[in-house]
This record gives structure tokens, C-alpha cells and sequence, in this order.
């Protein structure tokens, strides 16, 4: 079988991880529902994953694969941690809108 | 065939995360990412990177995933709580999006990197075998670290989400 | 001679003072003030063996510890010179140093702060030891500053009285004016000879066109030091200090320090006459100046103050006129009869419990026999009666005077005349008549301990017997200082005739003339004098001081507090206001960027994403 990268090129890769970045980047600014701005988060994730495995094939170089591993490991962690911060917020102010939470103002 | 089988895998993909951001119920949002996490999948298989194929549905459709619609749920978010943002700010983000898209493609560009087609020798890198050696050998103090760091994350989960006792 | 034991001299005074600054509070009064006594009577001794030393071999001994700076055409090291100019004033700086801290340790017994004093005392020898014995100008400079700073901090040892403080500081200020012009003297000496040890000095001293600015400031330098015009005003004004201190400082050492400098630089003064004039006749004028002054002093320690400048005035007389032994001699018999009035002032100031004013003593003769008789032969001495030691070294400098110059040596004579007579009225006043002061004062009167009197009758023996080290005729002195000074003993002849007898009568009945004067008014008539405020003519003008103070109060402090307030009041708001809208500017543009901190994250999230926007353009398409 032939292999997926003679067929289409490693550019074709580029150009959807920059879109599917560009994804995540825009849903951080457009939602203001902090559950929804994780999930964008874990997308802009997901395409530098992409990018990285792609390189790994076509470099043919097992550490590109090595670093995703990681990378998913500190994303689970991240999540989890993130996810009982947002718990906390919205047990304390009833809401995880983004926009309330000003507490930072100096 | 597996020309086409990309270009609708990415035609999935993007699809998807757009709907993930757009719809207005989070839970639709988490059923579109699940459905782009897989495509993304489907992507790592197209790239012969079986296991990893794997380990990221594992991972982030079973796991991420189900922790979201969780804490979703738990929250008992609706539709209703959502005040959408003006559309200033909307706007603003629409030219984010375009711009940060515009300035990595012609960064691309510019920089003009001169991608040799790929020919494939058939050295076996990728399969459970090899990553296994080389994370067990080359990689075991990250791959400890990492062990640590999710535990870590599990403890401070804990510890953060626990109900205060005073305040409570 | 081993230069170890030499180096000695410098360190116990070191030690003593390192011991009574560190642990002195921990020492019991008795420990603390012998230590002091004791580290200084050490340096005597070893002066001693080196004074038997040089007086026999004649070799001056040179150290040179390390070298101190090196400059790409010349170095200065740090280095000691002991020649016999040096071993003089070893002698009478450590001599009398042991006699002055052995009376301290009665004298200051009561004070609180007595450790520090001797602290301060010990820490002054260590630095007038340097000055004396520096190899080059760099290190006298070191002793000459080093004693300006324990001066100051010893005039204002009773630091809680204010005007003490004032006068300290008015020391040393001044001494600063002079101490600038050292600091001229050695650049302009070290641009011109390349080096400023002495003995290089020495050896290539040629007349050099700008040499005049070098001595003329060496000579600002010595007004300043050694008090005198126009630079004296503060010696009366630093008898705030403790009598032994001014016995010490401000009698015998510290304000020899100009004389020394100026002895010790000999070859170059030589080399400028013009300068050399103006010493004399600033000399000379300072002299009369001071004993006019002194005439109608009523504090006991002023008179002496004055009688002080007066006398180094005459020095300086014969400084100018290149009678640098001569100038030697006067300063050790000085030390000697000065040293004794001090002390014996300080010992009757003692006696009545703090009262300086002459107007309320009177009749002390019967309570303090001891203090009366030194105090006695120390007046005799310093008035010039025969044979003790101050008619010899006066008439030596009156000679030399004569033979130069007639208009100075009248100045000098009356200048003499009058010491004479403001010494006896000085002696009069306190110790002749009936007590003047309270019957509690009169209850009180008591002879000062041994440990007081003893210094007072060394020193009284000394001032008695000191002239015989340079009769006319036949001088130790004059052969001693031989090698140190190049021009020695040439410009004024010894010959005894019938003119020098003459003058020596003349000067003698003038000191008799002071004495009747004296006695006819203050003993026959019994007058005291008025109070201040009720003097006319001549004597306001000496009461006022000639009005000195007050006139640099007019030509120098108020202009400069006139132009310090103005800079003050006008160009430095201006300068603040400048500086400060600098400020401004930042504050204000600041504020408008706080507004952007609005705690609203969606904002933060987008100035981020604008943020990798730049980064990349930067990165990759800005070249």
C-alpha cells in the first residue's frame, strides 16, 4: 500500500493544522462559556499533535510520536485540574461565564 | 482512494471544530468535538500510526470527553445561561481567526521551506513495538515524570473540587 | 636601628586606640585610661632609643612599607622617614602625650564617656606620629588629615552642648580651607619634581617658575592648621573641647603641624622669597593681632588660646625669615610652658568646679600651691624672663627679626611686651587678691591629686631648663638640625655683640614693663575687669575680636547662605519642576494603560492572540 504522504504531501498537513488552529484560537475569543473555551483549547492541541505526527512519518522518526504521548498526558492532566477549577468557580459564583469572573481587576 | 479518504477526513475535521465552537449548547458542542477527536483518529490511522490511533481515542473521546460532559452535566448548563457576546467582539474574533490563520500561512510562505516528496524506506518506527523500546529506554525519566504529573493532577483535582467544610 | 621596633612608635598608639574604641566600655576606668597612658609611654620610649640613636650615628632611617599608588610617571610609597626633625618632634608629641594622658585620667575621671576620650586621644598621637614621620606629602597628608578629624572630634566631645558642636564643626571647616591648599601644594609639587618624597625633594629641588603657587599654598595649608591669619579664627573657639585636649592639641602638637611642614619643605621655601615674605609679615601680624586680643579676654582658656596664636604667629616670623631652627626651638619650648598653663588652668578650672571666668577666681595662691608655683614659672617662661626656657627661643627670633627687618622686629617686641603683660594679668587675676566667686565655689577649693600635679611639675622643669638646648653661641639645637635643613643657620649669624646684648635687655625690661603694668593694675589698684558690654574704643575693637568673625560672617557665610537659599528657593524648583514632569509623563500615560487591566479575560485573551500575531510577523516576514 502506498503511502498516505507520497500521495499528498506533507503541505496538505500543514495547511489543515494551521486551519484547525486557527479554529481553536478563534472559539477562545468568540464563546464566552469556559467549558466551550477548554474544548478549544484541547482543538489548537489536537493540530499541533497532528503537525508533530505527521512530521514523525515523514521524517520517519519515532520521537515526534513520543512527544504527542506526552503531550496527551499533560492534556488529560491539564483537563482535570481545569475542569475542578470550574467546578469550584461555578459553586461559588453560579455561573462559569467568563465575563464575570473580573476578580483580577486591580 | 486515500487522496479522497483525506480530503474528507479533513473536511470532517474542520467541519466539526467549527460546530464544536458554534452550536450553542454545550453539549452539542462536546458531541462534535468527540466526533472531531475521531476524525483526527482516523487521521493518525491514515498515517500508519496505529497505536497512537488508538491511545487517542482512548484518551481523548473516552477520557477528556466523558470528564466534560461530567462537569457539563453537573452544572446543569442550558441553553438559556448562555448570554451570547456582542457582536463587536464577535467580529473582533472573526478577524482573530483570519488574521492568526493569514500570518501562519504566509509565514509559511515566506519562509518557503523546500519539502522534499516523501519516499518511504519501510523502516518499521511506529509500530507498538518500537515506540514501546524507545519510550522505555530513551524517554523513561519523561515517561516517570509524566506517571508523576498525572497523579499530581489527580490529587490537586481532588483536592480543588472537595467542598470547603466552612463555607459549605 | 631595627625598623621594626621603629614602626612600634606608630603601632601602640594604634593598639591603644583599636583596645579602648573596641572594648572600652567593658574596661574599668583605671584599665582603659592606663592602657591609653601606657601605649603612649611605650612610643616615648622607643622615640628615646631613636632620639640616642640618630643622635649618634646621625643616619636617618628610611621604611617603605609597600608602594601606595603608582601613577605612569611617578609612584608614591607608603613610607616612613625618621630623620632628626622627625625625632624632635617624637620626643615632645609622645613626651608630653604621656604627661597630658596621665592628667586626663584624673581629669576626665567623672565623664561618662571617658573610654571614647582616650580613644580619641590615642587614635590623635597615632596620626600626628604619621604626619611626623611620613616619607612623602601623600602621607603627611594622611596624619595631617587624620589629626583635623580627631581635633574635630575632640573640640566637640561634649557633643550635647551646641555650641560645642559649633565650634567643632568651625575647626574643621576651616582646617578644610587649608587642607585644600595641601592638596594643591602636592598636585602642583608632584607635577613639577615627578615625586613627593622628601628626600627626592631634596636632592632635585631647582627654582622652578610656578614653584610659588606650591608654597604659597603649603603656606595656606599651615594657617589653616596652625592658626593663623586669616584662617586663626577657630583655635579660641576649639577651647570647647576638654582642657588636656587643648593642652594637646591646640597648644602643643597639632598646631605645630603648619611649622613642621613648612621646616620639613625648607628647600623649596628657600627657593621663593616672595613667598617666604609673606609668611613673616602674616606672622608677625597675627601675633600682634592675637595678643591684643588676649589682652582683654576675661576666660582663662581664651587668654591662652590667643597667647597660643600669638606665639605661633612668632613662629611663623621666623619661618619667613628662614630661621627654620629657630622656629624649631620656640615650638618646643612653647610646648613645654604652653602645655603647663593649660594643664594648670585645667587643673584650677577643676579646683572650682567648671567656672572658666577669671572675673570669679582670685586668691587661689593659698589653695593650690603646686598649680600656683608651675603656673608661675610657666608665665615667667612664656613672658621671657631669663634665664628660662621662652627667653631664649623669643630673643632668638626677636634677633633674627632685627637683623632683617626693623619694622618687624618692633611688631614682634611689642607683640612680646604685651604677652608679657596679659600673662601676668592672667596669673593676677586667678591666683592673687581674694576669692571672687560663691562661698560654695570657695568650700570647694582643693588642690588637684598627684596624678595631676605630677605632669604639671615635669612640664614646669621643662619649661624652666628647656632653653639650654640652644644657647646663644653655642646651639645643640642648630648643629642637630644641621642635616635637615639645607640652608641652616647661614642667614642668621650668632655673633654675640654689643647690639645683641642690647636687644637682649631691651626685650627683657619690656617683659618687666608687661609685668608692672599688670601688677599695678590688677594688684595695687585691684581692678577687675568690666563686664563686655561696657568697654569703648580701642578696647571694644580687641573685645570684638577686631570684629573678624563677624566680617567673614558678612563677606562669606551670608553670601553663600544668600546664594544657597536662592538656588534652594528659585533654580532648584525650577530643576524639580523639569525633572518632575519627566516624571509625569510616564505617570500619566500609565494611568491611561491601567484602564486597559479591566479584568475582563476575553480582552486578555485577545491582546494575546494580537501578541503571536506580532511574534510571528517579527519571526518570519519582518527582514
Amino acid at each position: 500500500m502506498e503511502h498516505v504522504l507520497q500521495q499528498i504531501g506533507i503541505d496538505q498537513y500543514i495547511y489543515l493544522s494551521i486551519i484547525l488552529f486557527s479554529i481553536g484560537a478563534f472559539g477562545i475569543l468568540y464563546r464566552r462559556n469556559a467549558i466551550v473555551m477548554f474544548m478549544s483549547i484541547e482543538i489548537m492541541l489536537n493540530a499541533a499533535n497532528l503537525l508533530l505526527v505527521a512530521f514523525s512519518n515523514y521524517h520517519e522518526d519515532a520521537n515526534g510520536q513520543v512527544f504527542v504521548f506526552f503531550t496527551m498526558a499533560v492534556a488529560a492532566a491539564e483537563v482535570a485540574i481545569g475542569l475542578a477549577i470550574l467546578v469550584a468557580i461555578y459553586r461559588n459564583i453560579g455561573s462559569i461565564d467568563i465575563d464575570k469572573l473580573k476578580n483580577l481587576k486591580g | 482512494m486515500i487522496e479522497i479518504l483525506f480530503y474528507i477526513l479533513s473536511a470532517v475535521t474542520l467541519g466539526s471544530a467549527f460546530l464544536t465552537i458554534l452550536s450553542k449548547n454545550p453539549i452539542h458542542s462536546a458531541i462534535w468535538l468527540v466526533v472531531c477527536f475521531f476524525s483526527i483518529a482516523g487521521h493518525y490511522a491514515l498515517l500508519n500510526s496505529q497505536f497512537l490511533a488508538m491511545v487517542h481515542i482512548i484518551v481523548y473521546s473516552g477520557a477528556i470527553m466523558i470528564l466534560m460532559l461530567f462537569t457539563i452535566m453537573l452544572m446543569n448548563l442550558n441553553i438559556s445561561d448562555e448570554v451570547s457576546k456582542p457582536v463587536v467582539t464577535k467580529i473582533v474574533a472573526t478577524v482573530c481567526f483570519c488574521l492568526i490563520g493569514f500570518f501562519l500561512v504566509s509565514a509559511l510562505a515566506q519562509t518557503a521551506p523546500t519539502l522534499e516528496t516523501y519516499t518511504n524506506t519501510g523502516v518499521d518506527f511506529q509500530s507498538i513495538q518500537v515506540l514501546g523500546k524507545v519510550l522505555l529506554n530513551e524517554f523513561v525519566l519523561p515517561f516517570e515524570m509524566a506517571a508523576v504529573l498525572l497523579l499530581m493532577a489527580m490529587i490537586g483535582a481532588v483536592l480543588i473540587s472537595k467542598k470547603d467544610k466552612k463555607t459549605a | 636601628m631595627s625598623t621594626t621596633i621603629l614602626l612600634l612608635t606608630l603601632i601602640f598608639p594604634l593598639v591603644g586606640t583599636l583596645i579602648n574604641g573596641f572594648w572600652g566600655k567593658h574596661l574599668s576606668k583605671k584599665v582603659s585610661g592606663a592602657i591609653a597612658t601606657l601605649a603612649i609611654a611605650a612610643s616615648f620610649v622607643i622615640s628615646c632609643i631613636f632620639f640616642a640613636y640618630i643622635q649618634g650615628s646621625q643616619e636617618p632611617v628610611k621604611v617603605v612599607l609597600f608602594e601606595w599608588m603608582k601613577f605612569n610617571y611617578f609612584t608614591i610609597d607608603f613610607g616612613f622617614y625618621f630623620d632628626q626633625l622627625a625625632a624632635l618632634w617624637l620626643l615632645f608629641i609622645t613626651g608630653i602625650g604621656t604627661l597630658i594622658h596621665l592628667y586626663s585620667t584624673s581629669y576626665m575621671h567623672d565623664d561618662e564617656n571617658f573610654s571614647t576620650f582616650f580613644t580619641y586621644l590615642n587614635f590623635f598621637v597615632f596620626f600626628m606620629l604619621i604626619l611626623v614621620t611620613g616619607s612623602n606629602l601623600a602621607m603627611m597628608f594622611i596624619g595631617w588629615e587624620g589629626v583635623g578629624l580627631c581635633s574635630y572630634l575632640l573640640i566637640g566631645f561634649w557633643y550635647k552642648n551646641q555650641d560645642y558642636n559649633n565650634a567643632a564643626k568651625k575647626a574643621f571647616i576651616m582646617n578644610r580651607i587649608g587642607d585644600l591648599g595641601f592638596l594643591i601644594g602636592i598636585f602642583v609639587t608632584g607635577y613639577l619634581f615627578h615625586t613627593l618624597d622628601f628626600v627626592a625633594l631634596q636632592e632635585q629641588s631647582y627654582l622652578a617658575p610656578t614653584l610659588g603657587i606650591a608654597t604659597m599654598a603649603f603656606f595656606i595649608a599651615a594657617t589653616g592648621k596652625s592658626a593663623q591669619l586669616p584662617l586663626y579664627t577657630w583655635l579660641p573657639d576649639a577651647m570647647a573641647g576638654p582642657t588636656p585636649v587643648s593642652a594637646l592639641i591646640h597648644a602643643a602638637t597639632m598646631v605645630t603641624a603648619g611649622i613642621f611642614m613648612i621646616t620639613r619643605l625648607n628647600f623649596l621655601f628657600d627657593l621663593t622669597p616672595d613667598v617666604q615674605h609673606i609668611i613673616a609679615v602674616i606672622g608677625a601680624i597675627t601675633s600682634l593681632m592675637a595678643a591684643t586680643i588676649a589682652l582683654v579676654q576675661n576666660d582663662i582658656k581664651k587668654v591662652l588660646a590667643y597667647s597660643t596664636v600669638s606665639q605661633l604667629g612668632l613662629m611663623f616670623l621666623a619661618l619667613g625669615l628662614g630661621a627654620y631652627e629657630v622656629a624649631v626651638f620656640h615650638v618646643i619650648t612653647h610646648a613645654f610652658f604652653k602645655a603647663c598653663l593649660f594643664l594648670g588652668s585645667g587643673s584650677v578650672i577643676h579646683a572650682i568646679g567648671g567656672e572658666q571666668d577669671m572675673r570669679h577666681m582670685g586668691g587661689l595662691r593659698k589653695h593650690m600651691k603646686v598649680t600656683y608655683l608651675t603656673f608661675f614659672i610657666s608665665t615667667l617662661a612664656i613672658s621671657g624672663f631669663p634665664p628660662l626656657s621662652g627667653f631664649f627661643s623669643k630673643d632668638e627670633i626677636l634677633l633674627t627679626a632685627f637683623h632683617h627687618n626693623i619694622v618687624l622686629w618692633i611688631i614682634a617686641s611689642l607683640a612680646s611686651i604685651l604677652t608679657a603683660f596679659y600673662m601676668f594679668r592672667l596669673l593676677f587675676l586667678t591666683f592673687f587678691n581674694n576669692f571672687r566667686g560663691t562661698k560654695e565655689q570657695a568650700d570647694h577649693l582643693h588642690e588637684s591629686p598627684s596624678v595631676m600635679t605630677l605632669p604639671l611639675i615635669i612640664l614646669a622643669v621643662l619649661a624652666a631648663v628647656g632653653g639650654l638646648i640652644s644657647i646663644p653661641g653655642n646651639s645643640w639645637l642648630n648643629e642637630f638640625l644641621k642635616p635637615v635643613i639645607k640652608n641652616n643657620a647661614a642667614s642668621h649669624p650668632h655673633v654675640l655683640g654689643t647690639t645683641e646684648y642690647l636687644l637682649m635687655g631691651l626685650a627683657v625690661v619690656g617683659a618687666l614693663v608687661g609685668l608692672f603694668i599688670a601688677y599695678a593694675k590688677y594688684i595695687k589698684n585691684k581692678q577687675v575687669p568690666v563686664n563686655d558690654n561696657n568697654v569703648s574704643g580701642l578696647q571694644k575693637l580687641f573685645v570684638n575680636k577686631y570684629y573678624l568673625d563677624e566680617i567673614y560672617q558678612a563677606i562669606i557665610v551670608q553670601p553663600l547662605n544668600f546664594f544657597g537659599s536662592f538656588f534652594k528657593n528659585q533654580i532648584d524648583g525650577l530643576i524639580n519642576g523639569i525633572v518632575l514632569s519627566f516624571g509625569r509623563v510616564p505617570s500619566e500615560l500609565s494611568y491611561q494603560g491601567k484602564k486597559a487591566q479591566n479584568g475582563n479575560i476575553g480582552l486578555y485573551l485577545f491582546a494575546f492572540v494580537i501578541g503571536v500575531c506580532g511574534l510571528l510577523y517579527y519571526l518570519f516576514m519582518c527582514y
